[in-house]
């Protein structure tokens, strides 16, 4: 009796936890179901060369460069500030800060971290824009500027915690071998520490690409939706992410060509944050340093 | 090697001391930065909202006027698909940390969840709003609902429950089991009047964070296709004849706090603003309790445990 039940508690455990698994399996499988009818329509050379975007006009064209661009830009605007600002506060927090400074510090990180992307959105358009507009008299309202910038903000807190989780699990004794001879704290950080956590900072960068990457609300509110192939930050353009939020905010008919798009759209976002997942897995092991 | 006076080595030595200083400094501004924008972002919310903070504004129905437009089937919506999300993600989550903590073995199987827990963490959120469009509003035929909706940011934390779980569950020290299984009792006894007892702060914390970012999530939602205006509320879960409760809620049409701020944020009318930042400063605060709680109960058990 008590084997019987036993095995059945462990056997719904089990199930939960598969759960998992199956949450994966059901992602990529709607993603590839739902697009494998656009494709039947629309060619694959098309999909990648065409350099327009416009699947819900008459002239309906379907060339997912000029979203893929968008996505890019912001993502390359959001790193130039994450990458230096998340780095740098991880060696400052992990290597300088006072015990006091750092429990004060990091709930605020914290904080940063839990504040919900669409008030980042709201934040960037009306706050930040404006401000940038003073800067570059000819800035549009919608930018990706401003969007990048916001976005690189909110990212900064995911950098710079896993970043410093790595660089406190260098050994100790490699530091104290630093210092001995004479090493500053900022040479030791830049000598010793970089090099042997590199590959648990390089974990924190691709989480930071994949936030980027994936990140939808500031773009829709602050980038402005209309799809623009153009590597210029100051100009307005739609990303991956946005044109999904985009045509789902109108009426879509199950089935229609603007709802096949919408999931080749999201096939293509996480097949871009696939292959920034393995070029990191294989920078990570490349420079994996065992102690 | 050439010779090198004292005073080279004093110069050298004065050079890496200053680079040192100027680091600390460039550390703090950094950490400015990040600290500056979060003060800009509660000032601008806070005088932007205050025109329109008040008892009205959470009583009050979308309009088509902003004075009086407020987040009563918003606040509303955000709760009932809390409560669908806690349901359904805390049960599946807190199962899934036990099972791989406790009973997994070491093989590809095992090896194969934890991979893709991990993995799932990193899907950005507006897949898995995809996924609920496909599976659950029209393959499981839930349609646009607080189910779908519900389910679909339960999802979403899943990751987040499961490692925190985790966590919790491997500080209960194995002492605590041994002595357990030495007076008879079973594997899941063990589990339910033992390690869940003690690992309770750490599960609740974990849940509280991860219904946070839940609350805050815009994108999953807007791509199931929730109305960004709504004038009525979802059927009252407590009705007055019997059984009392009703379920008739779960398949309503609903909005959620994001959405009718991300609806009034896009607005060409500028008065409407005022509103998206009143709402911006609710949801803020709610964000920032169920942290703070979160943080406190962690403090607390941290505190009260002492093995």
């Amino acid at each position: 009796m008590r084997r019987v039940r036993e095995f059945i508690i462990e056997s719904i455990l089990f199930l939960a936890a598969l759960s998992s698994v199956a949450t994966t399996f059901a992602i990529v499988s709607i993603l590839v179901i739902e697009s494998f009818p656009f494709f039947r329509h629309v060619p694959l050379l098309d999909f990648l060369t065409d350099t327009q975007w416009t699947p819900l006009f008459d002239d309906a064209h379907y060339g997912i460069l000029p979203l893929m661009a968008g996505t890019l830009v912001t993502t390359a605007v959001a790193l130039l500030v994450a990458i230096p600002l998340g780095t740098i506060i991880a060696i400052y927090l992990c290597e300088f800060a006072p015990h006091r400074v750092r429990e004060i510090i990091k709930p605020f990180l914290e904080l940063l971290a839990a504040v919900p992307t669409v008030v980042f959105g709201y934040f960037a358009l009306i706050f930040v824009t404006p401000i940038l507009q003073k800067l570059i008299p000819a800035l549009p309202g919608f930018n990706m500027l401003s969007a990048g910038l916001v976005m690189g903000i909110m990212i900064v807190p995911y950098i710079a915690s896993v970043s410093e989780d790595a660089m406190h699990a260098v050994p100790k004794h490699i530091l104290e071998g630093s210092y001995a001879m004479g090493a500053t704290r900022f040479q030791t950080a830049v000598r010793v520490i970089i090099p042997s956590a590199f590959s648990g900072i390089a974990a924190a960068y691709i989480l930071g690409i994949s936030r980027a990457v994936g990140e939808t609300m500031i773009v829709a509110i602050a980038a402005g939706q209309q799809p623009n192939l153009t590597l210029n930050p100051m100009e307005p353009a739609a990303t991956i992410s946005a044109y999904i939020v985009q045509v789902s905010l109108g009426d879509l008919p199950h089935g229609s060509i603007g709802y096949q798009t919408i999931f080749v759209a999201g096939l293509s976002l996480m097949l871009i944050t696939l292959i920034f997942n393995i070029l990191g897995y294989f920078l990570a092991k490349r420079f994996r340093e065992v102690y | 090697m050439p010779e090198q006076s004292i005073d080279d080595i004093r110069r050298m030595i004065a050079r890496h001391k200053l680079l040192d200083h100027i680091f600390a400094i460039v550390g703090i501004l950094s950490l400015m930065v990040g600290i500056l924008t979060l003060l800009a972002l509660f000032t601008e919310l806070a005088i932007e909202g205050a025109p329109r903070i008040g008892w009205k504004l959470f009583t009050s129905f979308p309009s088509r006027h902003p004075e009086e437009a407020g987040i009563l089937s918003a606040w509303v919506g955000t709760t009932l698909i809390m409560l669908v999300t806690a349901a359904s993600a805390v049960p599946l989550g807190v199962a899934s940390a036990v099972y791989l903590e406790e009973y997994a073995r070491k093989n590809w199987l095992t090896a194969i969840i934890e991979i893709n827990v991990t993995n799932l963490a990193g899907v950005p959120s507006i897949v898995y709003g995809l996924l609920a469009l496909g599976l659950f509003v029209y393959k499981l035929d839930f349609g646009q609902s607080i189910l779908s909706a519900g389910l679909t940011l339960a999802l979403l934390i899943l990751p987040i429950v499961i490692v925190s779980a985790r966590e919790a569950i491997r500080a209960v020290p194995g002492s605590i089991r041994e002595a357990a299984y030495a007076l008879g009792a079973t594997k899941w006894q063990t589990v339910r009047d033992h390690v869940l007892p003690y690992s309770l702060g750490g599960i609740l914390t974990g849940t509280i964070m991860g219904l946070s970012r839940a609350i805050g999530e815009t994108a999953p939602v807007i791509t199931i296709g929730a109305l960004t205006f709504i004038a009525f509320l979802p059927q009252s879960p407590f009705s007055a004849d019997f059984p009392y409760v009703s379920f008739r809620w779960l398949m309503d049409s609903f909005t959620v706090m994001p959405i009718q701020m991300f609806n009034w944020t896009s607005r060409p009318e500028a008065a409407f603003q005022h509103n998206a930042a009143a709402a911006g400063v609710v949801l803020l605060v709610m964000t920032l309790i169920m942290n703070g709680i979160a943080i406190y109960i962690r403090y607390r058990f941290r505190k009260r445990i002492k093995w």
